[in-house]
């Protein structure tokens, strides 16, 4: 994700709000006004939807009207299939806000013999623009106009040119949309985007892993400078396209020293006092080594603190969780009735990776809780590709330092004794403390050792510490007396002599 | 329908001409009008409509090409678009016959 800069740099080109956050942000601000951008995207990749948000936005938020050019559906279909958004397009129309040239194919017996020109169509959009006082302009899509005058690609190109510019000279900006064949082959079929676009972007519907993977990337800004690379994209109902910004987008978040409980004292003193306010610590561990009540202690200490802690959990029920607590003496049905914690659990089969990211955003608006844990990440990267796991990871722990929440996730090892799970590799980096939690075989018993074994800015405890659990749940014992291998295959540590 | 106009002696034909503005294409286009209506063997009737003048009804007749030739009392509409100087052909597509061939 780097910014790049074209030559010329007009500093005075005006943005025109595109309604999708994230993406205005890919492209300083907006569209520039008074300029052409291609949105190019592989069918049910989301054109038509960006196309309407981007009129939408500017009809409800910015008082400025649109003309819509159809020449695939029509616009009742349009009006229908847009409604599940949220998008009032019957009301727009009856008060004029948005006009549309419906070029949508209709029965006809047509011949063509010889030279034509589009002077027919750009009489009705020019109308149709004088009626609404538009300002955005969309067509939808510039492949169906081609396919219509099949036998004359020459001339409708010529005519499309001639459209953009006279477009142009209103002062309307225009998104035009275009087919593609294939997610990453040519930019559109006819290359609409080499004669008529300033800017193009790209929507991507992607297969990986039989998984789903929208994106948006912007491809070229004529002028003007853009963010590079592909940003995941989801869409909403009664919303429309929502990008997801990546961290890197801006990392300006600045690290408190406050510390606060982990909710075990013993944990506490080996941290030197604490995790820190705004940190994400990972809780890496097999299954059986204690993840669960570590999320458990870290909600409840948080609650007798008096703060607000939120519990989103993808590994087991709500009715699991809260006999798991209650198992280690912990009451999270006393705490939800105080409204200092809630807990929420999920099923990650349910949506797709960017969904469960906005849903964890929701949530943390709503809610705005002091602590948030998630149980487990490893549940969430079955679903996913790892691009995109990669992605959601950063995102997640970006914005749970912005919002200076003490966040603390899990990850599972796939192996009982030692190893590293994928997620751990992925989150190491990202993450400002890792707690491990292993089995630890000596002679012919197996214990469980816990160790921490980073913590960004501070002093900890490097040993191997011995703990049990009981139904006052963890208790953090004596070091490890030999030198076990946590990390290794065989995490044998070497008998007590 | 139409051979029950015919026996009334009425205007039989009713096209619509879509033309843009006075550029050449649309003089080309009004030329071969005439043309058309000299040489059908039955009186056709054929309205002009600039189409920059009258955008609206551009709209309504969903027109994007100029110059178009239509047939709008069929359904669907008859349309031959771009060059209409071939009388003969024009006449043809329109199912109406031409004086020289009929006499």
């Amino acid at each position: 994700m780097i910014a790049t800069e074209e030559s010329a740099v007009d500093p005075v080109l005006e943005r025109v709000k595109t309604g999708i956050e994230a993406f205005d942000d890919l492209v300083m601000g907006g569209l520039p006004r008074g300029r052409t951008t291609i949105v190019g995207g592989t069918p049910g990749s989301g054109k038509t939807v960006f196309a309407t948000q981007f009129l939408a936005h500017g009809i409800t938020d910015l008082g400025e009207s649109g003309v819509f050019v159809t020449f695939e559906e029509s616009p009742d279909e349009i009006e229908v299939n847009m409604a599940s958004f949220g998008w009032n397009i019957r009301r727009w129309r009856e008060q004029n806000q948005l006009v549309f040239v419906d070029a949508s194919p209709k029965d006809r017996d047509e011949l063509v013999v010889g030279d034509f020109d589009l002077a027919g169509l750009l009489a009705r959009i020019l109308h149709a623009v004088k009626a609404a006082k538009a300002k955005r302009l969309v067509l939808d899509s510039l492949t169906q106009l081609f396919d219509h005058f099949v036998a004359d690609p020459t001339t409708v190109r010529r005519e499309l040119l001639r459209i953009a510019a006279a477009l142009k000279k209103e002062g309307l900006t225009v998104l035009m949309t275009a087919e593609r064949n294939s997610e990453y082959g040519e930019i559109s079929r006819h290359r609409i985007e080499e004669f008529v676009a300033d800017n193009v972007v790209i929507l991507r519907n992607a297969l990986d892993k039989e998984r789903r993977r929208r994106t948006i990337e912007v491809l070229k800004m004529r002028g003007s400078r853009h963010v590079e690379g592909e940003v995941p994209i989801t869409l909403v109902e009664n919303h429309g396209l929502v990008a997801v910004p990546l961290s890197s987008l801006r990392l300006e978040q600045q690290s408190s020293t406050k510390r606060v409980t982990s909710g075990n004292a013993e944990l506490d003193r080996m941290t030197s006092g604490g995790l820190f306010r705004d940190s994400v610590t990972l809780v890496s561990g097999a299954t059986g080594t204690g993840k669960t009540l570590l999320v458990t202690n870290f909600l409840a200490g948080g609650v007798a603190a008096g703060e607000r802690a939120l519990l989103v959990g993808y590994e087991e029920s709500r009715g699991q969780l809260f006999r798991n607590a209650r198992g280690w003496g912990v009451d999270f049905e006393a705490m939800e009735a105080d409204g200092q914690l809630k807990v929420i659990s999920l099923y990650p089969e349910a949506q797709s990776l960017p969904d469960h990211l906005l849903t964890i955003r929701e949530l943390v608006e709503e809610f705005k809780p002091d602590r948030l844990a998630i149980d487990s990440l490893s549940a969430l990267e079955r679903i996913a590709p790892e691009t995109g796991f990669r992605e959601f990871l950063i995102s997640l722990t970006s914005f749970i330092k912005q919002r200076e929440i003490a966040g603390l996730c899990t990850a599972t090892n796939k192996s009982l004794i030692g190893g590293q799970s994928a997620s751990e590799q992925h989150i190491s980096t990202l993450t400002d403390s890792i707690i491990l939690l292993r089995y630890i075989q000596e002679g012919d018993m197996m214990n469980r050792g816990l160790m921490v074994l980073k913590m960004r800015g501070s002093e900890h405890d490097k040993q191997i510490r011995r703990f049990t659990i009981d139904s006052k749940g963890m208790h953090l014992g004596e070091p490890f007396g030999g030198a076990p291998d946590v990390f290794g295959d065989a995490a044998i540590a070497g008998p007590a002599t | 329908m139409r051979t029950s106009d015919r026996t009334q002696g009425k205007p039989l034909l009713v096209l619509r001409l879509y033309i843009a503005g006075d550029a050449s294409a649309a003089r080309r286009a009004l030329d071969a009008r005439k043309r058309i209506i000299e040489a059908a063997a039955e009186p056709i009737n054929i309205e002009i409509i600039d189409i920059l003048e009258r955008p609206a009804e551009a709209e309504a007749a969903g027109i994007l090409a100029t110059p178009t030739l239509s047939d709008e009392t069929v359904t669907p509409p008859r349309r031959l678009i771009g060059d209409i100087s071939n009388t003969a052909h024009v006449l043809e597509y329109f199912g109406c016959s031409n004086k020289d061939t009929t006499a």
